[in-house]
């Protein structure tokens, strides 16, 4: 199991989500988990053994890393992606339990099962609506939240995101004040400085996707309220039918159209 | 995730693009990133290891690498390659975008079944319209992104080659000690390649965007000098609700290629007057 496993199971998730759901995966995986695989943890593969202290005292180096580093910055940004990615499992198992019970409900011969066949239904995308969106919102709240945590977890134990080049440790069984060496100091700020920077875009593509989802929400709501007022009828079906597909056409031909009339 | 999975990503896209598009993914992958992983990857595998400061201070060869290393060219080259192929996810994404459109338009004019559906993932996208843009911007990010870090490169490595003795003396080396880079030639070696695919990426960018520019103007003046088609739809009373459903329907019938093949195929509709200029 490893990022390879993760984005074969989050691709299937990849189906239901919303466009910036779709764009926060593709951030999620190529500016993230892909820097981390190739090149972060070159980085900070030697951070231990290249970790040197201005003594000979047995112990006081390993003390010390130990000390200025209580966990890794590499093991927790692989922390922080996969709790991060792992909410998106929540709509995935929503919507298999949502396909089981069509599948059902077609096994059973019900008249008002619409689907042809058992395929269908495993094809099916569904609407981000009812019980799914509250699923989703719930999804993405999570998201948010654990981004937060794992930030604000970094800040707190690096104090800052920079790395510094010299370390004072005093911690037994140093003799005294001893100065450490932490390896390619600048490459790690440079990185770290790289992730911050992309878990904001992501946070911030996380906030818009509520916020997308908060205003369809509301604005469904309204369109119900309004048209349960109105009666509806076959013409106004056909007519709405109609604008629908002008406007399909001309969204696609739009440049077309400009570029003739200009 | 790795540079397999970024291939995997990127090849979709390949398909939508146009033929020197092709030739710079493949320059891409087989030039740069595979040169990178089999190769580079392993003549600056140690470069920290074997930086051999004259001196036993501790600290000093940590502090010299750090002052002279700022950061490793394998990992700015890592950074460069997927920064530079990364802008073709745009056109990845509105390509995506505009099939979802035309299978929401087979759904309401009734060509909805499987056949047809799948003929639309299928087909190939013509580089025409807001698509033309989104093509053209990710070409324009791709020259920035290579040129950015060309510079990058030049400012933190003047000179492209690699020395084989640097003199330090930064805190806690107590004087100026000589410090000796690991294989420096073969370093210089592969900077100098790497910087030669860049250059020929970017050529290729530019001779693709200069393709593009060409191609979209002679079109235009391609439809500028045959008004007939063009004057009987699109001139005239603009904003009467007739000419937009006469412009409607003309569009319908004279749609993107491949879609009026679809429909034509299933409808039987004979081929009418000039196509749309987006094709």
């Amino acid at each position: 199991m490893d990022w390879g496993a993760l984005h074969t199971i989050l691709g299937g998730v990849n189906k239901h989500s919303t466009s910036i759901g779709k764009i926060w995966l593709t951030v999620l995986f190529i500016f993230r988990i892909m820097i981390l695989v190739v090149a972060a943890e070159r980085v900070w593969g030697d951070e231990q053994q290249d970790f040197v202290c201005n003594t000979l005292q047995p112990g006081c180096r390993n003390v010390c890393y130990d000390h200025f580093f209580p966990i890794s910055h590499i093991r927790l940004w692989a922390l922080q992606l996969i709790f991060v990615s792992t909410p998106a499992l929540l709509v995935a198992m929503h919507v298999a339990y949502r396909r089981h019970e069509k599948k059902k409900q077609f096994r059973k011969g019900d008249q008002k099962c619409e689907y042809k066949d058992i395929e269908e239904i495993r094809k099916q995308r569904f609407r981000i609506e009812g019980s799914l969106w509250w699923t989703y919102t719930s999804s993405i709240f999570f998201r948010l939240i654990f981004e937060a945590v794992f930030m604000y977890a970094f800040y707190f134990m690096y104090d800052g995101f920079r790395m510094p080049r010299l370390m004072k440790c005093n911690a037994w069984p140093c003799p005294n004040t001893v100065d450490c060496f932490v390896s390619r100091p600048t490459e790690k700020t440079v990185f770290t400085i790289f992730m911050i920077a992309v878990s904001s875009i992501c946070i911030l593509l996380n906030v818009a996707e509520l916020c997308y989802l908060l205003t369809k929400f509301f604005l469904r709501r309204s369109k119900k309220a309004g048209n349960s007022k109105q009666q509806p009828n076959h013409e106004n079906k056909e007519e709405t039918k109609q604008n629908e597909m002008n406007e399909l056409i001309s969204d696609s031909c739009q440049n077309t159209v400009i570029g003739f009339s200009s | 995730m790795n540079w397999a999975g970024l291939y995997t990503v990127l090849s979709g896209v390949n398909r939508h693009s146009t033929a020197i598009g092709r030739i710079w993914l493949s320059v891409i992958f087989i030039f740069r990133i595979m040169v990178l992983v089999v190769a580079a990857e392993s003549v600056w595998g140690d470069e920290k290891s074997a930086f051999t400061c004259n001196t036993q201070q501790p600290g000093c060869n940590s502090v010299c690498y750090d002052h002279f290393f700022p950061i490793s060219h394998i990992r700015l080259w890592a950074l460069q390659l997927i920064l530079v192929t990364t802008p073709a996810l745009l056109v990845a994404m509105h390509v995506a975008y505009q099939q979802h459109q035309e299978k929401k338009l087979l759904m309401l004019t009734g060509h909805a079944d499987a056949k047809h559906m799948e003929e639309v993932k299928k087909h190939k996208m013509r580089i025409a319209g807001s698509l033309w843009w989104t093509y053209v911007c990710s070409v324009v990010f791709r020259l920035l992104f290579e040129a950015v870090f060309m510079y990058i490169f030049y400012m933190l490595y003047p000179g492209y080659q690699m020395m084989r003795l640097v003199k330090c003396e930064a805190y806690p080396c107590p004087n100026t000690v000589d410090c000796f880079i690991s294989r420096p030639t073969e370093k210089t070696i592969f900077t100098v390649f790497m910087l030669v695919t860049s250059s020929v990426c970017i050529v290729l960018n530019m001779a693709e965007l200069i393709y593009l520019v060409v191609r979209a103007c002679a079109r235009r003046s391609q439809h500028s000098s045959n008004p007939s088609s063009a004057k009987s739809s699109f001139y005239g009373h603009k904003h009467s609700s007739e000419y937009k459903q006469n412009e409607i329907n003309q569009l319908l019938t004279e749609q993107d290629g491949s879609l009026k093949d679809m429909l034509r195929r299933n409808s039987g509709l004979q081929e009418k007057g000039d196509r749309c200029s987006a094709c």
